[in-house]
Order: C-alpha cells, then structure tokens, then sequence
C-alpha cells in the first residue's frame, strides 16, 4: 500500500504548478484592467503629486516583478490586500459573503438533484422510449436557459405577476433582522434558534434564485446519472440479481443505483464548484451578496485586490476539490491510478 | 497506388453516412427538429437584415413600449423601435461571435493537443499544466476579466470566449492523438515515408474529427450564452446594437413595471439558438457514436 501513498503524493504535487500558474494568471490579468487604482484611490480633488504618492504607498511605481514579488510575499502571510472600493480587508469581505454563495448554490444543487437523479434513472431503465426523448429533452432545455434570462422571468411570474414572492432584493426583506451568525447560512441559522418567520422569509428570498441555478445545472446530472445507470444495468451482477429472482425495485435501487452513485458524486463536485463560479450572473440580478456579485462590482471598478482574491478563491477551491474527488476515487476504487499521466 | 483506395473509400462512407443520418434522424425526431431549427436559424442570420419588417435601429417614439400586436409581432421598446426586427438581426452577431470563437478554439486546442499527444514529453506535461491552470478559473469570470482588460468590443468577446473553450479541444485531441500514435496504419504511413507532421496531419488528426464536431456543437450554444451573458452586465457589445443579452438586460429595466415582452422574446430566442445547438450536438454523437445510445 505504500504505493497509494505516493500516487497521492504525485497528485497533490501535480496541482502545485497548477496553483503557481493561477498566481501569475491573475496577477497579470488585474494588472491588465484598465483604470488607475492611485487615481481612484487620490480621490477627485486630487493633483498630480498627491496622486503618485498614492502610487507610491500603494507600491505601484515598481516594476511589475517587484510588485508581484511583494504580492506573492503578502499571500504566504494569508493577505489578499485591502479592497480599493469598500477599504475592507479582501480575505474577510470575502469570507464575510462566501456563506451566501454557498447557501445558494448548496440549495440548487439540493434541488437540481432532486429532479435530475429520479430524471437520469428513469430514463436509464427505458431507454429509446418517450421517456428517455422527454427527459433529454427537459434538461436540455434547462441547460440551455441563460440564467439571467430565468432569473428576470421568475421575477416577473412570481414577484410582479402573482405576487407571491418578495421583492428580488438580497437574501432578507428588510423588515426581517439578521439571524445571529452562527455557520453563516441564514436558512441554519434560524433554525437553530427557533425563529421559524426569518426561516420562512429567508427561504422565500432564496427559492427563485435557487431554481433558476438548479434548472442550468440539472443537465449534467441527470444525464451522467442515465449513463452510469445504463452501464450498471447492463453489467453481470445485474443479470445475475435479475436471474436469481429478485424484485425490478430491489435490482434497481439495491444494486444498479448503489454501484452508478459514485460517478454521479464526482459529477456533482465539478458542477459544484462550476456553479460557484457561474452564478454571478444570478446573484446579480438578485442583488444576492455573495461572492460573485462582489468580483462583477470589483471588475467594474478595477479593483485589484478584490478580483485577484475572487479569482484566486475560486480557483484554489477547485483545485482542492478536484484533488479530493481524484483521491478519494483512488481510495474507493483500487484500479484507479494516476500512473497513465 | 494508394491514390485507388483513397478515392474509393470516401464515397461509399458518405453514402453510409448519410443513410446513417437519415435513419438517426428517422429513429431520433428531436434531432430532426435539431437541424431543422439550425437551418432556421442560419437561415435569420443570412437573410434576416433584408427580411425583417422595420429598421431594428430606428426609433419612433409614437409607437414607445406597444405590446406585440399584428404590426409589432414582438412588441416595442421605450425608444419604439420593432422588437422582432432587432431580436432577428441580432442572430447573425450572436452567432458570428460564437463561430468565431469557436473557430479560434478548435484551430488553437487541435494544433497544440496534436503536438501534445503526437510527441509526448515535456511539451505534453507542460501544455497539460497550462490547460488544468485555464480550467481551474471560474470561467465566466475570467471572460469577464480578459473582456474588462483588453477592452469592450465585439473581438474582444470573440477572444475570451476562445480562450476559455480551448482545454475542452486540446484535451480531446491530445487524447484521440495519443491513443493512435503507435497504431498500424501509423506506423505503415510513417515507413511509406510521410514525415511526422503529415502522418499527425493527415493520416492520425482525421480520426479525431468525430467527436470534436459533437464538442462544437455543444461549445457553439454555450458560447452564445457566454457572449450574450457578458453583453447582459454591460461588457462587450455596447447599444444600440442589437444584441439578446443587452436586449433583455434592457428589458429587464422594464420587467417590474410590466412591459414582459422587452425581455421575455430575445430571451426566449436565446434560449432556443442555444437548444438548438445543444440538442444538435446530441445528434451528432447518436451520428459519430451508436454505442452511446444503446
């Protein structure tokens, strides 16, 4: 088993250039966006030498290898920088607003799985049939609504049509306080304290957002659950459960979905993490404080240390995620190695 | 000599190609209804300009805000310009830019994952850090970014949404190249004398084309919605324009107060040009693949 061991190792040291690269990518990039942050920074009355003394304390006058030695030295410290428009720490405004984009995202993918996943198996048991045309048919259809399409259309449906949902402004009516911060998501929070009309409110605010995000993301699920199916139900020990005797169900959801859950997972960790980064669009339309509407707010005003955080957040946690989807596979499935590349 | 095969073989697999299709498409009706919106569809973006009833930027504030009438199938905006004129002209910009852009892709992904795959090394593991390092961003965001850095114009969009879709091409291509390297008909080809580049060119990067046509189809509908979705927050195609996502961006100003049809009909398109591609990349793997429909 000391062989496990390595292959694990090589794999977390494959992601390291992988990191290295996002640093330089995004430093460049935020480099590259237009705007001068010591302008921004001097304000409007500001003259030619105050300016540069902005540029100066800001470290803006070095060179740019200077600057990214300096930026580079400030990320091993844990510091991502101050952000020029709001004077907030990046790392605590981000982490501040992660928790919103995670409760969103957690809740679409929650009810994207809930319709995708019975969607894929029933297709997978028919294959050919109505059925299977009706649901490619379907998610197809979801995947490809733009999302801030869906989003402008459930507002006017249930926001300004029936008039069932509140307005699309953030995740709590402004008559609602705040639940105490306990893990960040609003939803748990208030439960745990019991108080059941923030709960309601909160899910009313996140429910159109939600399915907008769950419909986009349904696609990937259900149709890699029908091909796991698919090949589940054609292996051998399905013929065999099938030939000694056992009910359609038990063949079905005992043995065939049991064995085709671990490629649905990994689907759902690339989707999560895919989500994260897609559902700017959605949170800006709904005004959602997360991180996404934070980096379209910081791009806009070329703020680097915000969009160099947003991006460089974003990216590390899909390289973990991607590192712990292929060990784990590795643990749960011996054949699996890394050898080939 | 083996000019006779060559000229041979080709026929007979287009005729089985196309009895192929024509049974797919008899088997399959929502990939016929796939290429017949396609048709539709390049069909709006060839003649659209000269078929629509009104000048998509003429404004005629007589008319401001009209919901769909016989004159006005998809209704007017504020400035009273014709809905349905702009929503038919914008497909050839939309689709302009997602060809292109794919285009690029395809072009770049293929010439690096064929060097990749055909020479292996350093070159394969430095190219592959490359791609998981592009992969690893959020990419819409980082569209967003390069769109921000460069600049708000219509190429600048048409080289983002490139770059963003070139490791889902050099992937696919370093892999068909990969597994085919050491094949026969490679080895016989390389000891009738072709060099290496024509080998790769023209003997092994042919056999990859099935499944990057599959790849195309899907990337052209998720690059329309990538160009229409950075146009929807103001970067890249500016107004007036005619353009979906700027149009139900604009739309959207309207929604709250009831005017549904500003957003409701170039969203609708939208979302149908990209069904339409994905649904047709569908077909296609059925067409390239049989084994994947069982």
């Amino acid at each position: 088993m000391a062989g496990r061991g390595k292959t694990i190792a090589l794999r977390v040291a494959q992601s390291i250039p992988v990191v290295i690269g996002v640093i330089i990518v995004s430093f460049l990039l935020t480099r590259a966006l237009p705007g001068d942050p010591a302008v921004y920074f001097a304000g409007d009355a500001a003259d030619e030498a105050s300016i540069q003394q902005v540029r100066e304390a800001l470290g803006l006058d070095k060179s740019w290898p200077v600057q990214f030695a300096l930026y580079v030295g400030d990320l091993l410290r844990g510091d991502l920088g101050v952000s020029l428009t709001t004077g907030q720490p990046v790392l605590a405004e981000l982490s501040r607003r992660l928790p919103a984009s995670l409760e969103l995202t957690l809740t679409a993918l929650i009810l994207s799985c809930a319709v995708a996943v019975p969607l894929g198996v029933m297709a997978a048991t028919r294959p050919g049939s109505w059925r299977d045309h009706l649901c490619r048919v379907v998610v197809t259809a979801g995947v490809s609504l733009p999302t801030f399409f869906t989003s402008i259309l459930l507002i006017y449906i249930f926001y300004y049509f029936l008039g069932v949902s509140p307005s699309p402004l953030g995740r709590l009516d402004f008559m609602f306080l705040e639940p105490d911060r306990i893990t960040g998501f609003y939803l748990i929070d208030s439960a745990l304290v019991g108080d059941w009309e923030t709960f309601v409110a909160t899910a009313n605010q996140l429910i159109l957002p939600a399915v907008t995000l769950a419909l986009f993301t349904m696609a990937p699920i259900a149709r890699m659950t029908r091909a796991a199916m698919l090949q589940a139900l054609s292996s051998d020990y399905v013929r065999t459960a099938r030939a000694a005797g056992l009910t359609t169900r038990k063949v079905l959801y005992g043995y065939a979905f049991r064995n085709a859950l671990l490629p649905v997972v990994t689907t759902l960790g690339m989707v999560f993490s895919f989500t994260l980064g897609a559902n700017v669009l959605v949170e800006k339309v709904f005004a959602w404080p997360g991180i996404g509407s934070y980096a379209i707010e910081a791009l806009v005003a070329s703020d680097y240390a915000a969009v160099q955080g947003f991006v460089l957040a974003m990216a590390l946690l899909f390289v973990a995620l991607n590192l712990v989807i292929d060990i784990s596979y590795s643990l749960i499935d011996p054949r699996i190695g890394f050898d080939a590349k | 000599m083996t000019d006779i095969p060559d000229t041979q073989t080709p026929d007979t697999q287009t005729s089985g190609w196309i009895s192929h299709a024509v049974y797919i498409m008899r088997e399959n009706p929502v990939t016929l209804l796939a290429f017949v919106l396609f048709a539709m569809f390049i069909a709006c973006a060839i003649f659209g300009p000269a078929l629509v009833p009104y000048d998509p930027l003429a404004s005629d504030t007589s008319v401001a805000l009209q919901p769909p009438s016989a004159a006005h199938w998809f209704g007017t905006d504020s400035l009273g310009r014709d809905v349905f004129s702009r929503v038919i002209v914008a497909t050839r910009l939309d689709l302009t830019i997602s060809v292109a852009a794919v285009a690029i892709s395809f072009v770049i992904g293929s010439i690096l994952g064929a060097i990749a795959g055909y020479w292996g090394g350093w070159i394969d593991a430095v190219l592959n850090r490359v791609l998981d390092t592009i992969m690893a961003f959020p990419l819409f965001v980082l569209a967003m970014g390069i769109v921000a850095a460069l600049g708000n114009t219509v190429e600048n969009i048409i080289y983002a949404t490139a770059l963003i879709n070139i490791p889902f091409y050099a992937r696919l291509v370093r892999a068909e190249v990969n597994i085919r390297r050491d094949a026969g008909f490679v080895q016989a080809a390389k000891l009738a004398g072709n060099t290496d580049l024509r080998v790769l060119a023209f003997h092994i990067f042919p056999n990859a084309l099935p499944p990057m046509m599959v790849q195309v189809s899907l990337n052209l509908g998720w690059a329309i919605l990538n160009a229409a979705g950075l146009s929807f927050i103001g970067l890249g195609v500016r107004p007036p324009t005619p353009e979906w996502g700027i149009m139900v961006a604009e739309g959207a100003n309207f929604i709250v107060s009831g005017e549904w049809w500003l957003a409701l009909f170039p969203g609708l398109w939208l979302m149908l040009a990209v069904f339409t591609f994905n649904l047709m990349g569908d077909g296609l793997r059925d067409l390239v693949d049989p084994r994947q429909r069982k």
